[in-house]
């Protein structure tokens, strides 16, 4: 079996005296395709800050493709992992094409910028995200929908391993939610892109993600296929609502 | 999908107008330069101020058709004068596209986190104290000034960490806090000065009319080195763009890299208030002139603002000196203020302040 391209070891990691990461063991192979899901506050993205190492566990061992993620500096974690941000206000006026630009700074010349490879990652980016339409438009000017895949297609552009996504689909409606997973799914598939979403909408995690992990309390609840792990049960007792809300795929 | 490469092609030609830009740029420095060197209460030709400044600075062996008045004019009084004012253009321009990324803050510029106050209460004791020593021109003013400056710089970017805010809005309160306190200082030097209150009103207001040598060859390796280290640190800038969060993700050591660009471009703000005293407009208009031609990208954006800031001021001074020796602050706001107000007006979207 290849190594694993993210390992969590038995990592707990507490704020001030709640515990947000109880024994957490998670491994992920390269090219999987992996959806965290559970209530908020659960721990989902303190989890995907501690895979990156944002924050750092009080214990237990976090490893990318068999490196301890505390040994890297923030460069070299860049180049193994994208994260799409959060949409955000920007400062200045920005063109599109200057913000998916932003993905090649853990590649490009320290001191003289952006070399000719760092611009067909932009272009193919700007293509496979399929925001061709947007270029020369002033990001701000954009909906937030359009911002989203902006953002993606900066993730993308920044052509790494692993690609996290902290609810993706938070600003789109139904077809742009739908259009965002098939993306997703064809960057895994046709890439081997490493993917790794948080997700609230439980339809669109099992419809599109092969592997779900369930967390809770900060704990791993369930971890495998969306059949075995929405059971009827774990969506009452996990997300306290009546399971008939949810109508997941049989 | 497919239109995107015809869509990068077209858009504004991003290419070739910073170096276009820069090339202008240049251009009106040496015409600043010829321009502020040779006009004046007493006037020196053209011909003759490029004849003096070929045989002084190049080492030219000319014919001397000038005379000495006019070499001791040119070489004494201008040209110090002229080349202080490019610095701080330059100095002030650069801090201030560093401090607006920093801060993610369009209405950020050098003074913003307690630089100016501190300075100018520096400069205010240094006034009303009964103690005067000059080293190397250098006087106690220059001397407070300077060190006034970083010291509420670094007080505000200390305390900034110890709140339970944000880190950016927790520096901008903590800078509006510490600047509150020094400014109400201020007012009690100002109050106590009794004769001397006219020295510190033109330190406030900023002019170059004390510029000598060794005063510019004190200020110039901090503002060149400075700037210098700012633009190697493009990249982080632009990072921040997208705030912090997503800096870390890009690759950026948001913590460490905010106070290295947050001293360096204090210490090059403080280089220049130093010699030249508190002159607005500069550091918070340039940046975003240059950010609406060329886009926001710090790689563009640094250097242009440097030579930007540096023509600017070289020119608001010799309007500054044509119309009577009224202070450069002057001149810069009312040049500065309509102009960026045109800008705002002309560019398809609107700041979000």
């Amino acid at each position: 079996m290849s190594e694993p391209i993210v390992a969590l070891d038995g990592v707990t990691l507490a704020y001030r005296d709640r515990l947000a990461l109880r024994n957490v063991h998670l491994v992920i192979a390269p090219g999987e395709r992996i959806a965290l899901i559970g209530p908020n506050g659960a721990g989902k993205s303190t989890l995907l800050s501690v895979l990156t190492g944002l924050l750092r566990p009080a214990s237990g061992d976090v490893r990318l493709s068999g490196d301890p993620v505390a040994d890297l500096d923030r460069l070299a974690v860049a180049r193994r992992v994208a994260v799409v941000p959060g949409v955000t206000g920007l400062p200045f006026a920005t063109r599109v094409e200057e913000v998916i630009a932003l993905g090649r700074l853990p590649h490009e010349d320290p001191l003289r910028g952006p070399r000719p490879s760092d611009r067909a990652a932009v272009a193919a980016a700007i293509d496979r995200v399929g925001v061709g339409h947007l270029l020369g438009r002033d990001a701000r000017e954009l909906s937030l929908g359009e911002r989203q895949l902006v953002l993606i297609a900066m993730a993308v552009a920044q052509a790494t391993p692993v690609l996290i996504l902290d609810e993706p689909t938070v600003h789109l409606d139904l077809r742009h939610q739908v259009g965002a997973m098939e993306l997703l799914v064809d960057l895994n598939e046709r890439d081997g892109t490493t993917i790794v979403a948080v997700l609230h909408d439980l339809a669109l995690a099992s419809h599109f993600f092969p592997r779900l992990v369930l967390l809770d309390r900060g704990r791993i609840i369930a971890d495998g296929p969306p059949s075995d792990v929405l059971t009827p049960d774990r969506i009452r007792d996990v997300f306290g609502v009546d399971p008939g809300f949810v109508r997941l795929p049989a | 999908m497919t239109g995107s490469r015809v869509a990068i092609g077209r858009s504004r030609g991003i290419g070739d107008r910073p170096v276009l830009l820069v090339g202008l740029g240049l251009a009106a420095l040496v015409v600043a330069l010829i321009a502020g060197v040779g006009l004046g209460s007493v006037a020196v030709e053209p011909g003759d101020t490029v004849a003096i400044l070929a045989h002084r600075l190049l080492g030219l062996d000319l014919a001397r058709t000038w005379s000495d008045a006019a070499e001791t004019i040119v070489m004494e009084l201008r040209l110090p004068r002229v080349l202080t004012a490019m610095t701080v253009g330059c100095a002030l321009a650069v801090a201030g596209a560093t401090y607006q990324g920093l801060l993610r803050n369009p209405l950020a510029d050098p003074y913003v986190l307690g630089t100016a106050s501190g300075a100018a209460l520096g400069a205010a004791i240094a006034v009303i104290i009964p103690v005067r020593f000059v080293v190397l021109e250098f006087g106690l003013l220059h001397g407070l000034a300077f060190v006034g400056a970083l010291v509420s710089i670094y007080t505000v970017y200390r305390l900034s960490r110890v709140t339970g805010l944000a880190p950016l809005t927790s520096l901008l309160l903590t800078g509006y806090a510490v600047g509150s306190l020094l400014a109400a200082g201020l007012a009690m030097a100002m109050y106590l000065s009794g004769a001397a209150l006219r020295q510190i009103f033109i330190y406030l207001l900023g002019s170059f009319d004390a510029a000598t040598w060794s005063r510019l060859a004190g200020a110039l390796p901090i503002v060149v080195l400075g700037c210098a280290a700012i633009m190697l640190r493009a990249r982080s800038l632009n990072g921040l763009l997208l705030g912090e969060q997503a800096a870390v993700h890009l690759g950026i050591d948001v913590r460490r890299e905010r106070a290295i660009l947050l001293g360096l471009a204090s210490l090059v703000t403080a280089a220049a208030v130093a010699i030249s005293g508190l002159i607005g407009f500069v550091g918070l208009v340039v940046p975003h002139v240059v950010r609406l031609v060329v886009g926001p990208s710090a790689r563009a954006v640094l250097p242009i603002s440097a030579i930007g800031g540096a023509a600017l001021l070289a020119y608001a001074d010799l309007v500054a000196r044509l119309l009577g020796e009224i202070p450069v602050g002057v001149v810069t706001a009312v040049l500065g203020a309509p102009f960026f107000l045109l800008i705002l007006r002309r560019a398809r979207t609107g700041y979000e302040l």
